[in-house]
């Protein structure tokens, strides 16, 4: 079962959510963590996880022998990005607005089209405490994360429970992250910043099919806008987590919730049960 | 005219409730909201919309039953894994035109992709330039860069001060589109291990685009440890932190309400705005 924790919205919570259903189920059946929140990730300052190998991601950008080319212009003609431009006798590569489509080394008549792979972050895997854990990061200065997060959800174990952090936002990280999952759980907090971006996180896991709950993080301020659009548009709310210093002060020190605060472990498995429920029941519906 | 731009790493650190302010606090300014995935600027500006305009970008294959013979060669040469059973899948196509390029019958043709929408509104503190991506679209990067165009024509038109830039999170295409050419930004942290953490790697995109970089600990009083670490690391980076704002639950009371901080209660949350605003717009 593959459960993504995601949000629209940042900083609501996604990190402390998915470490601590991590932590709270690791005894009951093997878990993995998958930090696919490759620009920011931050699981790893709460697992504090021995890593134990690590592969670089790379994408395959184009490299053109000038003894073979007879600078046709065809490479720059299939490419939908701009990244190659033929001026004269000369051809110009720009790698960083390479896709790697490999269109350009197929297409090209002389044949004078290699691929060289470009480094563009890291998939990094150790284990901490009982949760298996995988982890991408994007090199600093590189644009693209998608090819990060697929690279990380390669190595998903999809025999056990998966967990998977996910970026904020709704664009092609959001998706890349969070297809294929079985459940997506989103957190938010109550405020008009939380509302608007759960509205538009709660599109995104419907365009993608994927059933959804809230987790409704920083309670006791702002109001009660979340709950009434989660009534209207029947979305479960799984767990509410208040405002609170000393939660504040733990997540500040990067101490896990349910390592500080113990009492916190059996609602996340309540959390986690319940989403498992609601997916077997929905796998029960599909087979009927 | 000077473009600054308010970034932090990590989300959820207090960029758009600075923004919100510097938009009260500024004179002569254009406002443009570059976090185009999840846009909430507008909360508390109460725009009126005065333009909206379709953003087309990008391609999608779509592949015509009746000629296509089930071949298979574009499902083996696609490297997104975009088609299965001879039907492509819109979310996972990049759009790269590959399989148009190479179907033995000319059965793939590639379909302009309309991405989204951007906005020129007018708000109580001046022009707004927004923007919202389609569900679940690709391109954020190139919407941004289309919001920073527009808001940058009309600081000209209307001979401007300042271009003030809500940004996004991360440290991705959408960041560094919002990011390059700009004259300033403000990297809005906290004083948690995750948004130290991702403070070091948003400053680290601000030096590889050779961009200026002032820092502001917002709630900087939740861990003040972790506030004099900031201060710390800044110091020997060579960056100034520019204000310490403390925790206070009026930024919530005045977001519930839609009006900026600045405007709804004039405690240490305030002043320290105000002054954050005086360092930037030096």
């Amino acid at each position: 079962m593959i459960i993504s924790i995601a949000s629209g919205k940042g900083g609501t919570g996604k990190t402390l959510v998915a470490t601590n259903l991590a932590l709270s189920t690791k005894d009951a059946n093997g878990v993995q963590l998958l930090d696919c929140d490759v620009e920011e990730p931050n699981d790893h300052v709460f697992l504090k996880p021995a890593i134990t190998g690590s592969e670089a991601v790379s994408i395959a950008v184009p490299k053109v022998d000038e003894d073979r080319c007879t600078y046709c212009g065809k490479c720059a003609e299939v490419c939908a990005y701009n990244a190659i431009a033929v001026l004269g006798n000369h051809v110009l590569i720009f790698p960083q607005l390479c896709h790697g489509c490999g269109a350009c080394s197929y297409l090209c008549p002389e044949e004078a089209i290699s691929e060289e792979s470009r480094e563009t972050g890291v998939a990094e895997w150790g284990q901490s405490d009982g949760v298996s854990f995988v982890q991408g990061k994007l090199t600093v200065g590189e644009a693209m994360a998608p090819p990060v997060i697929r690279r990380v959800k390669e190595y998903a174990n999809n025999d056990g429970t998966v967990i998977i952090d996910v970026p904020p936002g709704t664009s092609c990280p959001v998706v890349e992250a969070v297809k294929g999952s079985d459940f997506c759980i989103l957190v938010t907090e109550p405020t008009p910043f939380g509302l608007n971006d759960l509205a538009l996180a709660v599109e995104t896991v419907r365009e993608l099919h994927i059933p959804c709950g809230v987790v409704l993080n920083r309670t006791g301020i702002g109001d009660s806008k979340v709950e009434e659009y989660c009534q209207k548009e029947d979305i479960p709310i799984l767990l509410t987590i208040p405002l609170d210093t000393e939660i504040a002060r733990l997540y500040s020190q990067g101490i896990p919730l349910v390592e500080g605060l113990p009492q916190w472990k059996n609602s996340f498995l309540e959390l986690f049960n319940r989403v498992k429920e609601m997916v077997d029941e929905r796998n029960r519906d599909t087979q009927r | 005219m000077k473009e600054i731009v308010i970034l932090s790493g990590k989300g959820g650190t207090g960029k758009t409730s600075i923004v919100g302010s510097f938009a009260a606090l500024a004179k002569r300014k254009v406002l443009a909201d570059c976090d185009v995935d999840a846009a909430d600027l507008h909360l508390l500006l109460s725009p009126s919309l005065k333009q909206e305009s379709e953003f087309w970008s990008g391609q999608v294959a779509c592949i015509d039953e009746d000629k296509c013979t089930q071949c298979g060669l574009c499902q083996d040469l696609c490297r997104f894994g975009a088609i299965k059973d001879f039907r492509v899948d819109p979310v996972s196509c990049e759009g790269c035109g590959f399989c148009s390029h190479i179907c033995p019958v000319e059965a793939i043709t590639m379909r302009e992709n309309m991405s989204g929408y951007w906005f020129i509104s007018d708000t109580r503190y001046g022009p707004l330039v927004h923007a919202r991506l389609g569900i679940a679209q690709e391109n954020s990067g190139k919407l941004v860069a289309m919001v920073r165009q527009h808001a940058k024509q009309i600081a000209e038109e209307q001979s401007l001060d300042y271009i003030i830039s809500d940004g996004p999170p991360g440290i991705g295409c959408p960041v560094i589109s919002s990011l390059s050419g700009a004259s300033l930004a403000l990297l809005v942290t906290e004083p948690t291990l995750s948004g130290i953490h991702d403070l070091e790697r948003v400053l680290g995109v601000c030096r590889h685009f050779d961009i200026p970089a002032l820092v502001c600990i917002n709630k900087s009083d939740l861990n003040e440890d972790n506030a004099r670490r900031i201060e710390s690391y800044c110091s020997t980076q060579g960056v100034e932190v520019g204000s310490k704002i403390p925790f206070d639950n009026v930024v919530t009371e005045a977001l519930v309400r839609g009006v900026p901080v600045v405007e709804y209660a004039d405690g240490r949350v305030s002043q320290e705005i105000c002054t954050m605003w005086q360092k930037v717009s030096q």
